[in-house]
């Protein structure tokens, strides 16, 4: 069962308590903004919880918590930042591209757009460039783990559509990234 | 007397007027200045364009001449007769210019100027101008300027010109961009294209008629072509991934662009219709920002096939590239003065990225920018000046500075304001 996802049986552990954490959180008090529980569910960086697994489903059968709503939040995960002009994807990032291919391998019928983007350094039609390489290596990595290229599209925006309008390293690094929009 | 006359040109645009003009600032100076009076003119009512402070901008903010402040002016001729030049010699003037706008006799206007040598008391230049309509007088203004320039320094003056450039404005995918063509002196500005998606990378024809930029829709990036007399806009291509980088060809028949869909970014050159598509570079590196010879023979462009990117050029019929730039970390977007001899380009080095212009026959690096993050550079038609974009402190900006780096302008409106694109001349 857990075979595609490889690594995962530490990331499970760590997912698990997770969702222990925000079903104690939840119970009784269910709102929108379940700020602690999403927290540890992010940082923790699992992202998508396989709908199978049968532990989650136990956890999420409790108090209405069912294994979609977790899948949801491990898919708010949607961006891979990325070095200066480079566009290998790093290992803390392997995740995103592992919960999007789960997604993906399980709703066939569902498409998502990969949005490469630069920081301002370079020119922008080279960056135009750069954001495609980097969005062709999420494809790659998605097609990788069995995922039909009809349901991703690579866009390319260069440096045109900053995340964070700052000049320093901080905002730069916040800018070098593939966003993963579903349709 | 001698009057010549000859029709002024001008280039009529149907677009919406922009709010925002550019606001030019001038700094630094040639040291070998000319020293030239601009006399008001004598106008008719009807005319409240003061021409004579069109051309004395101009001139000034080349650089290349140094005017003489109205209130130091002893006297203000408007016709030969009236000039005592004993009195323009005396305040180290050497150049003089005076004239007059009246009303022809078929209801039309027309404009008469002179260019004086008070050092002999000799008529240099006469001009009679016949002027159909009041909104071409600031180009009858720019088309005096190009003449003086051209009379007392001996190369083309690019006062009759345009500058496209796109502004963005608002953030993140409340982001709207605009592609704006303004006067050289950054009057009349017109939106000529307004979108929420990018706009990028204007190009125009060489008859500046046109104007190829890329935007994006769909889900994908587009290169157009926008006619300016009559606002009309044609997708020239629409491929999977990358469409951009759209350079013309000096003789307007072709377009070099870069498209990704047989997988990277590659060089092609196809016909202004559409047709005959080549590839020109095939390398698993990113090839982009393509720019023609000015004899059409051949390209360079940017390329990270060596790792990081540098300038390479290749023949128009294909073939091997060749490595253009050696100094620096990376070189890019370059494109050539339009004697050839030299490229300007976008140099990286100790982290920074400035404005530069490479001797080809000597490979002589000078740079021209003192930015953090300048781009877009291409030389104003005639050669004599170089425009880019800068980081200025309240934003993105245009500026340009004059190729022996003595003189430079800013220009900047509300916004970010970058790639700029200057029209050639008229012909």
């Amino acid at each position: 069962m857990y075979k595609p996802m490889n690594k995962n049986v530490r990331l499970s552990l760590v997912l698990l308590s997770a969702l222990a954490l925000g079903a104690c959180a939840s119970s009784g008090k269910r709102t929108a903004d379940d700020g602690r529980a999403q927290g540890a569910a992010t940082q923790s960086g699992t992202a998508y919880n396989d709908n199978i697994s049968g532990s989650a489903s136990q956890i999420g059968g409790e108090g209405g918590y069912d294994a979609s709503v977790e899948a949801e939040r491990a898919l708010s995960t949607n961006i891979i930042y990325f070095d200066y002009d480079q566009s290998t994807i790093k290992p803390e990032y392997q995740s995103v591209v592992d919960s999007y291919a789960k997604y993906l391998a399980a709703n066939p019928a569902a498409k998502v757009r990969l949005e490469g983007h630069a920081d301002e350094r370079g020119t922008r039609e080279y960056n135009i460039g750069l954001g495609e390489r980097r969005a062709n290596s999420v494809q790659s990595a998605l097609t990788a783990q069995g995922v039909s290229s009809a349901q991703l599209s690579v866009i390319s925006y260069g440096e045109e559509r900053p995340a964070n309008l700052g000049h320093d390293e901080a905002s730069y690094a916040e800018n070098r990234r593939v966003q993963i929009i579903r349709q | 007397m001698r009057l010549i006359s000859l029709l002024a040109v001008v280039l009529c645009l149907l677009a919406v007027p922009a709010r925002a003009e550019l606001e030019i600032t001038v700094t630094g100076g040639d040291v070998s200045a000319l020293p030239i009076a601009i006399v008001p003119f004598t106008q008719v009512d009807e005319v409240q364009l003061d021409l004579a402070k069109v051309v004395d901008n101009d001139l000034s903010r080349s650089g290349r001449f140094r005017t003489l402040p109205r209130t130091d002016m002893l006297q203000k001729p408007s016709q030969v007769a009236q000039v005592d030049y004993g009195t323009w010699r005396a305040q180290g003037m050497d150049n003089l210019v005076i004239g007059q706008v009246g009303r022809t006799e078929t209801g039309g206007f027309f404009v008469r100027f002179f260019l004086l040598d008070t050092v002999n008391g000799k008529q240099i230049l006469g001009y009679d101008i016949p002027v159909r309509s009041l909104d071409q007088m600031r180009y009858v203004a720019h088309q005096i300027s190009d003449l003086i320039y051209e009379k007392l320094l001996g190369i083309p003056g690019y006062f009759n010109t345009k500058i496209a450039y796109v502004v963005a404005t608002g953030l993140g995918y409340q982001r709207n961009f605009q592609l704006v063509v303004a006067d050289a002196d950054g009057e009349n500005p017109r939106v000529v294209a307004t979108s929420r998606e990018p706009l990028m990378s204007p190009a125009w024809s060489p008859d500046r008629k046109q104007l190829a930029y890329v935007g994006y829709e769909r889900g994908r990036s587009a290169i157009y072509i926008h006619t300016l007399a009559t606002g009309q806009v044609r997708k020239l291509i629409n491929e999977k991934g990358i469409n951009g980088s759209p350079a013309w060809s000096p003789d307007g028949t072709r377009l070099a662009i870069t498209l990704s869909f047989e997988n990277n970014p590659d060089i092609y050159v196809l016909d202004v219709n559409g047709g005959n598509r080549r590839r020109l570079t095939d390398h698993y590196g990113i090839d982009t920002e393509p720019s023609w010879s000015p004899d059409g023979s051949k390209l360079i462009f940017t390329s990270d096939r060596g790792g990081a990117p540098q300038i390479y050029e290749v023949s128009v019929d294909g073939g091997d590239a060749r490595r253009v730039t050696f100094q620096g970390r990376q070189n890019l977007r370059a494109s050539y003065a339009p004697d050839g001899k030299s490229i300007v380009l976008v140099n990286l080095d100790a982290g920074r990225y400035r404005i530069a212009v490479l001797e080809l026959a000597t490979g002589d690096l000078r740079l021209l920018s003192d930015g953090r993050l300048d781009e877009s550079p291409s030389f104003a038609p005639g050669g004599a000046v170089v425009i880019y974009a800068t980081q200025g402190a309240r934003g993105a900006e245009l500026a340009t500075v004059s190729i022996d780096g003595r003189v430079r302008q800013s220009l900047r409106q509300a916004g970010d304001v970058r790639e700029p694109a200057w029209s050639p001349l008229a012909r």
